[in-house]
């Protein structure tokens, strides 16, 4: 076994391990760091596919900025326990079921029919593609407009959260 | 690698204490301090609104700086075209960013 | 990679720690004799020669300590919180180069620990991820003082964190490079001839925004407010005792010094040492200077830290939060574009 495959392994025991650790968790804040762990595990996993951009970025944005949100929202509804909002086998469970089922034979369907191409797709190539320098090239030329409309996103996105805070301000 | 060995070096040093330390737990000492009066509530409460916002502010301005960074590792080859480009990105969000200083979301009183 | 790196990088760990544990002590000891000096104290002078053995014993004593743990806490994130930090602390420095590279017995060994090529986002992720430590440190204490002084903290991190990103932009925008040893190695040529081609005379703006965020990043004064004593008792880890308190301590100490190395090799030139190259000396003196330099260099930005702390008064909370999102800000944003104005004249 190589070191990467190994790494592999590794990463991706911890990934599982913290996503059902996240689900079954009584505490939200409990939840909320496992899911952060989760982060780093699939940042990690990025590394060994040499997406080191994407990999910092993982961490960064959403395990510094968006958990950062969550967390302060979990303490802000000040939820204790997770046991004053239990609920019966109601329809959104059985929803719930039907659609994690659906995914899970999708995912199966997958690595079913494209599972012989997959370990070839990381050869000198993907070294290059995943460099900041690339991205860079890349992203302000081929990729030009969604990244101009992005700005107009996160411009409607601040606008959006003022107004939504706005009137508990008031 | 240094991520591992910090965690084990953080893991053993609060552990050293659990051991080395005494516990003589009693139950004045477990109380929460509140400067020597009896807690009142707990401080599970709910807190101002403007942290949330500037959580939320802080997310969308975090992920302008990560698209500076590219930007900046290969601007000598973007030349012109890379500063109009980003100058133009940077205008829209600072119109955002007009918007939620004038809007009063910034001021802390 | 085969054994022997491995062994390298293990060795440079080992020595990484040694440097900022030793350091943070050092520091511990340099700022309370600093602070006495202001002060017109004495200071710590008995453990020891000149009491260089007294942050020793300081440890000493806190790992004898009890640990208490409120009833009322949450005992896991309670346990978790300071580990965070003193983690996070460590690991920063992984990427800060010491030196130049040096050849023993063959091999070229950079000296860093962990050359990656983005470097400087490494840096910024681990900040990012500097904020649960306090954060949940105040929320699991379950306490008034700790909570207000951990959700202020963390407003205060991330919205500092932004203005210490877009600072470092322009710096980016010289060297065209997220490594460190290659943004040092542009450092290393001169101005003219004469001055050197540090990015402080490069990005004076930006190396002064980029300073004032890492001290608000590393909580010291005049931005120490998370544990404002006054008003919030120790702030968030006014529930903390024994050696779970002198983790967040010894974290506080260690990034002063990370933060520290860091703003030396982006902005003093890092290992550089000016006009050493007349000299003509041996590869591995010209190495080993070098690596005095850069400690120099480190030494007296942390000497700066201290004796600011000690000279200038604590700022409001809301002038805090004006000066980082109204003035920062903007200073930065403007630098990164200035700077991109600049180079395309140049060019």
């Amino acid at each position: 076994m190589t070191l990467e495959s190994i790494l592999f392994i590794v990463f991706a025991a911890v990934g599982l391990a913290s996503a059902l650790l996240l689900v079954t968790r009584r505490n939200p804040i409990i939840s909320a760091l496992y899911l952060i762990l989760n982060f780093f595990a699939l940042a990690g996993l990025y590394l060994t596919l040499h997406a080191q951009f994407i990999a910092v970025i993982q961490i960064l944005v959403y395990a510094g900025a968006i958990m950062v949100l969550f967390v302060f929202v979990i303490m802000l509804l000040n939820l204790r326990d997770e046991r004053s909002l239990r609920e019966g086998l109601s329809w959104k469970k059985v929803f719930a079921a039907g659609v994690s089922f659906g995914l899970l034979m999708e995912v199966i369907y997958i690595l079913m029919t494209s599972a012989s191409g997959m370990t070839e797709l990381l050869p000198a190539k993907a070294t290059e593609i995943g460099t900041v320098e690339a991205i860079g090239s890349r992203l302000f030329t081929r990729f030009l407009f969604p990244f101009e409309v992005t700005s107009v996103l996160l411009t409607a996105a601040i606008v959006g959260a003022i107004l939504l805070a706005k009137k508990k301000l008031d | 690698m240094m991520l591992a060995a910090a965690a084990a070096f953080a893991v053993i040093m609060a552990k050293i204490n659990e051991i080395v330390g005494p516990r003589r737990e009693t139950d004045e000492k477990v109380t929460t301090y509140e400067s020597g009066m009896e807690p009142v509530r707990t401080a599970r409460e709910r807190f101002s609104v403007k942290y949330y916002m500037v959580a939320v502010l802080f997310i969308l301005f975090d992920i302008e700086i990560v698209f500076l960074y590219p930007w900046a590792v290969s601007f000598r080859q973007l030349g012109l075209h890379g500063f109009v480009v980003m100058f133009v990105f940077m205008f829209v969000l600072l119109v955002g960013f007009v918007y939620v200083w004038r809007k009063g979301a910034l001021e802390w009183d | 990679m085969d054994h022997i790196d491995i062994l390298i990088t293990l060795a440079k760990i080992v020595a990484a720690f040694a440097f900022l544990i030793l350091g943070a002590a050092m520091t511990v000891l340099l700022e309370r004799r600093v602070s006495a000096f202001i002060q017109n104290r004495i200071g710590p002078n008995r453990v020891g020669p000149g009491g260089l053995i007294q942050p020793f014993a300081d440890v000493a004593k806190l790992v004898m300590k009890e640990d208490i743990v409120p009833r009322s806490a949450n005992r896991f994130i309670h346990d978790m919180a300071p580990m965070i930090s003193i983690g996070v602390a460590l690991s920063t420095f992984a990427i800060v180069p010491f030196g130049n590279g040096i050849d023993i017995f063959g091999r070229h060994v950079k000296l860093m620990i962990a050359d990656v090529n983005i470097g400087m986002l490494y840096l910024l992720a681990l900040t990012s991820v500097g904020v649960y430590g306090i954060t949940l440190a105040g929320w699991s204490s379950n306490n008034k003082y700790s909570l207000l002084g951990g959700l202020r903290s963390s407003a205060q991190l991330i919205s500092y964190e932004l203005s210490m990103g877009l600072s470092l932009i322009g710096v980016l925008m010289i060297a065209g490079t997220l490594r460190l040893d290659e943004i040092v190695l542009r450092q290393t040529q001169y101005i003219g001839g004469i001055l050197p081609k540090w990015n402080i005379f490069l990005q004076p703006l930006g190396f002064i925004t980029f300073v004032i965020a890492s001290f608000a990043e590393t909580n010291r004064l005049p931005f120490d407010l998370p544990e404002a004593e006054p008003e919030l008792v120790g702030g968030y880890h006014t529930e903390y005792s024994g050696m779970k308190f002198g983790l967040f301590f010894l974290a506080e100490y260690a990034n002063m010094i990370t933060s520290s190395a860091i703003i030396t090799t982006l902005f003093l030139g890092g290992w550089d040492v000016p006009y050493i190259e007349g000299l003509g000396l041996a590869p591995l003196t010209l190495a080993l200077v070098q690596v005095g330099g850069f400690l120099v260099k480190v030494a007296l930005v942390v000497l700066f830290y201290i004796i600011v702390r000690w000279t200038i008064p604590r700022f409001r909370y809301d002038q805090l939060m004006n000066l980082g999102w109204k003035v920062m800000l903007p200073l930065a944003i403007a630098n990164a574009l200035g700077t991109g104005l600049v180079l395309l004249l140049i060019a």
